[in-house]
């Protein structure tokens, strides 16, 4: 297979601010019936005059600050003129010239080998509304529009063509977000938070540009597509030609959106009815409130609570996660924390598809305060944490309920001798040099403990008992 | 010197459909104003370029969510409507 | 409820010339606002003029009931004025000109109609102009030409020609217009009536519907400059909703006074001579001396890039026109296919049945000069030259407090006269435009005639120095410059 060249332009949608990038209509639009989040201005009627938010400028260069850039001394916006149904004055107003922020760059971990992915740029647009393609996009007889989310203020970043894999633009997506949700601008969770460009290339061979990849994996998606049509175009000798295409996320597919009409031409030119701005007096500033970043959070745990780099990998992957762990850590041991949190806790949170928010940090804390006083097993905390996301309830009344206090070694010692007398054939076998058959004998006393039974306490009376 | 076939592109760029007719007129009409712009050639302007007259920089508003119309205030001039969204043409 | 004698009002002397303080005596007196206001429409409907697209009569009249009694209070308390139709006005069709826009009701004022509601004036009707103000004499309108009310043979001039006939025939006594590159003072000198554009930033644009936003203003009209004056105290300021807006108000009407002792005059010497009429430039320089006999002093100065300001200002303008006028896609207002067909042949057909041709031609040619491989030999270099046409008004008025020429090369042309050469009928500009290319303020006053034809003389000031231009016109007009 030929050598892979892909860069991407991602759009991230400023959420958290108020209101939008040139008016003042609520960004929260996001569960509310369609074109009730307008006004004259985001319609773009005739007359109306756009006003910059500061506050998503000092978002912007928060981002470009996080993501090593250097923050540009004047920047101004451009209008970029194009049509399409979803934008309202025939031109979007973004940057071009003097954007806000350049040449930056971000580190992301390949199968545990480091990798500089070089950002381009970063700059601020306003995001046009959202377009329904009754059916589909190439089938529809009309569309619909909703222009709730047009003048929604977009950050656009742009990379480098540093990524070589469908899968490194997942990782470098992944990062990225990660980042942003540390830095407080973005909610991931809302519908077209983040929507991607991506540009890939067979090494020699034409760019196609696959256009508004709404989900994370989409984009992993769209790329695995595209390799695989651009190498079929390839062995069977056919020019790839340079396009844009669509993405239909639910056929997995990507479209080519050609027209025949001609090329575009976007004719940049200053957006007049803004005035250009200075930005570097503000940048000290908002260095300040600059929180911690993953990468940072990662080397501190590691330093401050002696834990794996494996574990702080994944607590630092998300913010609540790694402020949970923060929390239990200070309470009880930072490794013993670590490890139920990293492997347990996030395992079964993922296997129901719930996120940190749901679990108490105090309930962790009471259990794993119960394990180390010996008063239950491992495999007692694992249902206990288990009860609480199914069921609900509160760690001690699950203990009394479910019966999970540990059993003492002479009430095991009891029942030991119970399984042996009740299984004289595996008794047998064992002594006869099955080894197997202790797991069995084993098997049979959890049963009847109900998992209360330390193993390992377990394993020792059989082996005594059988006379090892 | 430009072209019919500029022409073409351009209303093609400005999306204005153009009659056969109006694109022999409006090429012969575009080539005589542009020679006429061209008297800028002669002007040595070795300056930064206007952007506001009066040099003004640095404006902003607060980031403070106000009131927004009605979805029926929206659609009042919309020409095409279906259940509170406005009704676009087909893309392809 | 009394019932209105029809002519009541009419017959009082002068209704049709009366300025504001006449009309405001007027109903302090008792008259009513109502019956004046319907006399005003009477007077419109019987109009050859067709100085209006829309009347907004009823509105009109509802305001005008509820200001007889509750009391014309406000500076323009029950003053009738007439709105370019490039302003919008919330609840008033607002076309622009354009047969893309017919129908279109703005759910918004523009800052300057909120401003003119606070102070009372009723307002009439929208005014003829040039499509998308796109012309120097109305005639490109969709709703037909506007008649010039000294010969109805002739154009009123643009494009705000509707509001200058208006208040030239006696139909308003104050309208509101915009100027892109002369649009407010080619019709005012046209038609004889006094027109300002303020300096850019002064007058929040905010709903004014753009052509060439970094060039235009919104000016206001009247019959004398105390008017236009009054007009500019109501309508100026600044406002949050307009990033270009700047806060550099002053109080305008108080700065009018009988007195130029203090003015230097600079007069351009490439605003003379070649293709200005001979009696447009007697006229001026008559003007000119008759403020020198009041005490003003006057030396003869130079703008060297004047001659480039023409083909600057119209790339400029029809670059911005190109992506300004993209929005009018049928979508969310205005004209729409009965029969959509895929989104860019629709687009492609909406325009091309909605627009008149001298828009067409405008945006053609600015989508040309932004395009790929040309915006820095047009719009980028045509911006530099805008910055030197700036510096040489910048110097000029170091030296000067006002510069004088005359408006427009020539008094006003016959309607068709023109307009089949769209490159001479830009050279007709060529007196206006550099003005809005460097931003300063400029008043056209009326200043003699051309046998029966007014013409009219350009005060030019320092910018955000509307004062000093105010007080100059109104000595001159005082002074006996020219009765109309």
């Amino acid at each position: 297979m030929k050598d892979v060249i892909i860069g991407l332009e991602i759009h991230i949608q400023l959420n958290k601010l108020r209101s939008k990038l040139f008016c003042s209509c609520s960004t929260k639009y996001h569960d509310s019936e369609p074109d009730t989040h307008t006004c004259p201005v985001c319609l773009g009627l005739p007359g109306t005059l756009p006003v910059i938010n500061r506050k998503a400028v000092d978002s912007a260069i928060k981002v470009a600050l996080a993501l090593n850039c250097e923050i540009e001394e004047w920047t101004m916006f451009y209008r970029k003129n194009y049509y399409y149904p979803d934008l309202v004055k025939g031109f979007q107003i973004s940057q071009y010239d003097y954007p806000i922020a350049i040449d930056g760059k971000i580190n992301i971990e390949i199968e545990d080998v480091e990798r500089e992915i070089r950002i381009k740029r970063v700059h601020m647009e306003e995001d046009p509304g959202r377009l329904i393609h009754v059916g589909t996009i190439d089938r529809s007889r009309y569309s619909l529009i909703d222009y709730n989310r047009s003048g929604m203020a977009l950050l656009e970043v742009v990379t480098e063509p540093d990524l070589r894999t469908p899968k490194e633009a997942r990782i470098f997506l992944n990062k990225l977000k990660n980042i942003l949700e540390y830095l407080d601008v973005f909610d991931s969770s809302l519908e077209g938070s983040l929507r991607s460009d991506a540009n890939i290339s067979l090494a020699g061979g034409a760019r196609a540009e696959i256009k508004n990849i709404s989900s994370y994996k989409g984009v992993e998606k769209a790329l695995l597509f595209e390799i695989v049509r651009q190498n079929n175009l390839v062995r069977r000798g056919v020019k790839v030609v340079q396009e844009t295409r669509h993405f239909d996320e639910a056929r997995g597919v990507t479209i080519s959106l050609r027209t025949k009409e001609g090329e575009e031409d976007y004719r940049y030119f200053p957006e007049q009815d803004l005035v250009p701005f200075t930005i570097l007096d503000r940048v000290d500033d908002i260095k300040k409130t600059l929180p911690e970043l993953p990468d940072a959070k990662r080397k501190r745990f590691v330093l401050k609570y002696g834990i794996s780099d494996n574990h702080a990998k994944v607590l630092i992957s998300e913010l609540g996660l790694a402020n949970f762990f923060e929390i239990v850590a200070t309470e009880l041991d930072a490794k013993l924390s670590a490890t139920w949190i990293a492997d347990v806790l996030k395992g079964e949170l993922n296997y129901r598809d719930l996120d940190i928010s749901a679990f108490s940090p105090d309930h962790i804390i009471q259990i794993l305060q119960m394990l180390e006083k010996d008063k239950i097993t491992e495999n007692g905390a694992v249902q206990i944490i288990r009860t609480i996301m199914d069921e609900g309830g509160k760690p001690s009344e699950i203990v009394d309920r479910k019966g999970l206090l540990k059993i003492e070694t002479d009430a095991s010692e009891n029942i030991v001798l119970l399984v042996l007398e009740e299984n004289p054939a595996a008794v047998q076998d064992y002594l006869g040099g099955k080894e197997e058959s202790l797991h069995y004998l084993m098997g049979q006393v959890m049963k009847k403990t109900r998992g209360r039974a330390d193993p390992n306490t377990v394993s020792e009376l059989l082996k005594k008992k059988l006379g090892c | 010197m430009i072209t019919k076939k500029n022409v073409e592109h351009i209303s093609w760029l400005s999306r204005i459909k153009l009659t056969e007719e109006e694109k022999e007129k409006f090429t012969k009409q575009l080539n005589y104003i542009l020679d006429y712009f061209e008297t800028l050639d002669e002007v040595e302007a070795d300056v930064p370029p206007t952007h506001h007259i009066l040099g003004i920089t640095n404006v902003f508003r607060d980031d403070v969510a106000k009131k927004s119309i009605s979805q029926e205030g929206a659609l009042e001039n919309a020409p095409k409507k279906e259940r509170g969204y406005f009704k676009g043409p087909r893309i392809v | 409820m009394r019932q209105r004698k029809r002519g009541d009002i009419s017959r009082v002397p002068g209704l049709f010339s009366m300025n504001i303080n006449g009309m405001r005596e007027l109903f302090n007196s008792g008259n009513s606002v109502e019956e004046t206001i319907h006399s005003t429409f009477d007077k419109i409907e019987r109009s050859k003029l067709n100085a209006f697209i829309t009347l907004s009569k009823e509105i009109a009249l509802e305001e005008a009931r509820i200001l007889d009694k509750n009391g014309a209070k406000g500076m323009l308390g029950g003053i009738p004025i007439g709105i370019k139709d490039s302003i919008s006005t919330k609840g008033i069709q607002t076309t622009c000109g354009s047969k893309i826009l017919e129908g279109y009701v703005p759910p918004y004022d523009a800052h300057v109609i909120e401003r003119l509601k606070l102070e009372g004036a009723i307002i009439i009707g929208k005014t003829n102009m040039d499509e998308f103000a796109m012309g120097t004499s109305t005639e490109t309108s969709y709703f037909g030409p506007t008649r010039n009310p000294w010969d109805l043979k002739r154009v009123p001039g643009g494009s705000s020609g509707g509001s200058a006939a208006a208040v030239a025939g006696g139909e308003a006594p104050i309208a509101l217009g915009s100027d892109t590159g002369g649009s407010v003072r080619c019709p005012a000198s046209f038609c004889g009536v006094v027109g300002l554009k303020p300096t850019y930033g002064l007058v929040s644009r905010y709903g004014l519907i753009a052509y060439a936003n970094s060039l235009e203003q919104i000016g206001p009209f009247a019959r004398n400059v105390k008017d236009v004056a009054l007009l500019l105290d109501v309508i100026a300021g600044y406002d949050s909703k307009d990033s270009t807006s700047i806060n550099e108000k002053c109080e305008y009407l108080k700065a009018l006074r009988y007195d130029v002792s203090d003015v230097k005059i600079g007069v351009p010497k490439e605003y003379f001579g070649e293709g200005i009429d001979e009696d447009v430039e007697k006229a001026v320089w008559k003007g000119i001396k008759t403020l020198e006999d009041m005490g003003a002093s006057y030396t003869e100065i130079s703008l060297k890039h004047t001659k480039y300001s023409l083909a600057a200002y119209y790339i400029i303008a029809m670059s911005e026109a190109s992506s300004n006028l993209a929005r009018f896609d049928g979508l969310r207002y205005g004209l729409r296919l009965e029969k959509d067909k895929d989104w860019h042949n629709t687009f492609s057909e909406i325009k091309a049945q909605g627009f008149g041709e001298e828009v067409k031609r405008r945006i053609l040619l600015g989508t040309y000069a932004l395009s790929a491989g040309y915006y820095g030999k047009y719009y980028l270099k045509a911006l530099k030259v805008r910055t030197l046409i700036k510096r040489d008004f910048e110097s000029a008025l170091k030296d000067t407090s006002v510069l004088i020429t005359p408006t427009m090369p020539f008094p006003a042309f016959k309607i068709g006269e023109k307009i089949g050469d769209p490159l001479a009928l830009y050279l007709a500009d060529v007196n206006t435009v550099p003005i809005n290319l460097a931003g300063v303020p400029s008043i056209s006053v009326p200043c003699g005639f051309s046998g029966k034809l007014p013409i009219g003389m350009q005060i030019i000031g320092r910018h955000f120095d509307e004062a000093t231009v105010l007080r100059t016109a109104y000595a001159f007009e005082q002074g006996g410059g020219c009765d109309t």
